[in-house]
């Protein structure tokens, strides 16, 4: 027979443990029954869609919505099919995903990677989510991919740019269908040497956070191998509305080019600045001064107006490219909704797409067998051409658009106009020049 | 001396938008001793008035043009605005064009009218309540203010250009016997700070050789007194209050070629223009228009490659280590009264 002994601090330690135990979220315990978080039992599987609902990218947000929305609502079987007539994997068949009608919950990122955290936490703990995907910003991105990876659910992320999403931060439950800054580089720098002439000085602005950095490596990279020389490159705060003191001594420096790694709101504003100070009407060096954005959208091309008009940049997808995939998704889209999809919702679309094709074709929402039907997928038919989920990484890679603001839009929609499509090889780099590690698949349970 | 000239230039607009915002929430709290934080969603609607004229000026009928299609491959939609079938495209054209200088009209009764509501409807239930209460209760107003503009003109920026006449820039440097090219300055900033500087001394002159700006400023020296002799100080005040609104929608109007409006702008100037009121001394008008000029110099300076080289980070914060500064060795700031916030 043996006694039990109650010390104080016996019932400290065990009582800290125990309490320990408790404080875990459920997400990060699971259940030994499940197999996996959030394992579908009914006859429905619940997605979420974590986008800013809210905010200074609400309009994007929105537009990531209504794709989303007209995913589900194709992979139900409803509308007419949009890329699911042109996929090359024909796992789809409009009967929901493994049977299970698609049913979805959605948050509000609000563009914070706080807010983002805990509405998707809510949507796997409370809703049940078993993929997690959207978003406006690589902050966010970085920020929900660690989150899913910790709670053992698939990330399929939105609208995230920077290098660190599928480098240095790369999980192994996330994948990125959207291009990256370091493509934008490679993809530009070419066109702007045809263009402008490998003989030019830039100058760069670059809003001070994660993305911007990436941006301006990359470009500066890529220019500086075409032999341009980078003269300056100033870091603006991310909270800037008037860029007319960063803007005002470019033309000081000798530079003949300028360019703004900036993104929504401060593309908007710097890129307004910069042609209302008459840079591009200035003879620099000889040589006509020109303006770059690396990254465009036309959501955000709308805001800066007829100020985009000849100004070279990269996008992910456009509208008015003429594959099968890009015309079955922009019919459905405009259909639906009156207006032709941004590139936003085109990656929202195709990601949701893609998780519910991998899911069909492992058989199981296990997120390690998912993950596994990603890895090193090769598909066409989504509007990118011949497009690869690489294994190494989670980036895909697709060819990349180099656009340039339209001189004689027909329309409010009818902003950009593509220059180039440049090849997939041509923007494909070794996965481990971003550095980060990918660890592990984590199932949850 | 070329960069110098430069940022001061830079310096002059910026500090423009700062005072005239400023000398609105100057006047607001002189007069009426609120401190309303709704200043900076008043600068914002003000700037959406520009918006909606020319909305209203762009109002069109559709036409068909079958010759060309849309992007679902449906014959394209074309839009005409009926300024054109009134006044001839031509002059309907350069109506549109003029949209924002036309504003001015449009916002000055607009503003006038949302402020004396806003006094009436809301703030004048909060005189006696303490500044922390008037605070929450403005930046509240603010908040349900800048929700209602996202809800009817989106979240994204919205375009609102000068005329073609205006477009471009000014070379100040060849004028000064520069090279070319090295000091330019766009027209329309050259147009916003004279326009600034206009409705300031229009303000100061209403004040100073009025007989209304008589009685406010006597109210605003001492409201017992005034009411004694039989004046309704109250309802000049609440004017005083349309007035301070119409000076930051003004600002705002103006400001839309500047940057394309949203519907966050107002926030986005808010707190630097408390900044610019504490500096230039709370309730005076003088102060609150020199802060916003040397804040905003200070700022463009602040800004400056070789500045940034040797004090990263420098840009951010150097209007608040002024501030610090000032309100160390000048606690009543650069020029404010004894007694105002003292109580």
């Amino acid at each position: 027979m043996s006694k039990t002994t109650l010390t104080r601090r016996g019932v400290l330690s065990r009582g800290a443990v125990a309490g320990a135990g408790l404080a875990v979220p459920t997400i990060f315990t699971g259940s030994s029954v499940a197999g996996f978080t959030n394992e579908p039992t009914g006859g429905a599987v619940t997605l979420g869609f974590n986008v800013p609902q809210t905010g200074p990218y609400a309009d994007e947000g929105a537009d990531e919505l209504r794709a989303f929305e007209l995913a589900v609502e194709h992979l139900n079987g409803g509308g007419d099919g949009g890329m699911m007539s042109t996929f090359s994997s024909n796992a789809l068949e409009g009967t929901g995903i493994l049977g299970k009608k698609v049913e979805y919950v959605t948050g509000d990122t609000q563009t914070k990677s706080d807010a983002a955290r805990a509405s998707a936490r809510s949507m796997i703990e409370k809703d049940g989510a078993v993929m997690i995907s959207g978003g406006s910003s690589s902050g966010v991105a970085v920020a929900v991919q660690a989150l899913c990876q910790e709670a053992g659910v698939i990330f399929m992320a939105g609208l995230t740019h920077s290098n660190d999403t599928t480098g240095k931060d790369k999980k192994a439950n996330g994948f990125r269908h959207f291009f990256n800054s370091y493509m934008s580089g490679a993809a530009l720098a070419p066109i702007l040497g045809a263009n402008y002439g490998n003989d030019r000085k830039a100058y760069h602005l670059t809003a001070d956070y994660n993305w911007g950095y990436t941006t301006e490596e990359a470009v500066r990279t890529s220019t500086e191998a075409i032999g341009w020389e980078t003269v300056a490159a100033v870091k603006t705060p991310l909270t800037q509305t008037d860029f007319s003191s960063y803007i005002a001594p470019v033309l000081q420096s000798g530079a003949d080019v300028l360019v703004l790694n900036h993104y929504g709101g401060n593309m908007v504003n710097s890129l307004t600045n910069a042609v209302q100070f008459g840079l591009r009407d200035k003879i620099v060096n000889g040589k006509q001064f020109e303006i770059v954005v690396p990254l465009y959208s036309r959501l955000m091309a709308k805001g800066a107006g007829a100020n985009v008009k000849g100004i070279f940049g990269s996008t992910n997808w456009h509208w008015s490219l003429t594959d099968a995939g890009s015309q079955a998704f922009v019919k459905s889209f405009g259909t639906k909704y009156g207006f032709p999809p941004s590139q936003a919702a085109h990656t929202c679309y195709v990601q949701t797409l893609l998780y519910a094709d991998a899911v069909a074709r492992a058989g199981s929402f296990n997120p390690c067998a998912v993950a596994e039907a990603l890895e090193g997928f090769e598909f066409d038919g989504m509007g990118n051409g011949p497009t690869l989920y690489r294994a190494e990484d989670h980036q895909c890679f697709k060819d990349v658009l180099v656009v340039k603001g339209k001189e004689n839009p027909t329309s409010e929609f009818d902003l950009l106009e593509i220059v180039e499509v440049t090849p997939a090889a041509q923007v494909t780099y070794d996965a481990s020049i971003f550095g980060g590690d990918l660890g592990s698949c984590n199932p949850g349970a | 001396m070329e960069a110098i000239i430069l940022q001061v230039l830079n310096g002059l607009d910026k500090g423009s938008a700062y005072a005239l915002i400023a000398l609105g929430l100057t006047l607001i709290f002189g007069t009426l001793g609120v401190v309303n934080f709704a200043h900076g969603a008043l600068f914002m609607i003000g700037a959406f008035c520009a918006v909606t004229l020319s909305r209203i000026l762009t109002l069109s009928h559709t036409i068909i043009d079958e010759t060309r299609t849309d992007f679902l491959g449906n014959p394209l939609k074309v839009d005409v605005p009926y300024v054109y079938g009134w006044f001839g495209e031509s002059a309907g054209a350069a109506i549109i064009d003029w949209a924002v200088p036309l504003s001015i009209l449009f916002a000055i009764p607009v503003m006038i009218t949302l402020g004396v509501v806003m006094e009436r409807g809301l703030i004048k239930h909060f005189y006696k309540r303490p500044h922390a209460d008037q605070i929450l209760v403005t930046f509240g107003l603010a908040i349900v203010l800048q929700e209602v503009i996202k809800y009817f003109y989106g979240a994204n920026p919205i375009p609102t250009p000068a005329p073609d006449a205006f477009r471009g820039s000014f070379d100040f440097g060849a004028m000064l016997g520069f090279d070319p090219n090295i000091i330019i300055y766009p027209y329309w900033r050259i147009i916003y700070f004279v326009f600034a500087a206009i409705i300031i001394g229009g303000v100061f002159a209403f004040l100073q050789f009025t007989t209304f700006g008589m009685v406010v400023r006597a109210g605003m020296a001492d409201r017992e007194t005034v009411q004694l002799l039989g004046i309704n100080i109250d309802r000049r005040f609440t004017l005083m209050f349309g007035l301070a609104a119409a000076v930051a929608g003004l600002a705002g109007v103006m400001y839309t070629p500047i940057n394309s409006p949203n519907y966050h702008m107002g926030m986005d100037f808010l707190v630097l223009s408390f900044v610019v009121v504490v500096v230039g001394g709370m309730g005076s008008l003088p102060g609150a228009v020199l802060a916003g000029f040397v804040l905003g110099i200070l700022e463009s300076f602040a800004s400056m490659r070789e500045v940034l080289e040797v004090l990263p980070g420098i840009n951010q914060i150097i209007i608040y280590l002024v501030a610090i500064i000032i309100l160390l060795t000048r606690p009543r700031g650069l020029m404010g009264r004894k007694g105002v916030m003292e109580d």
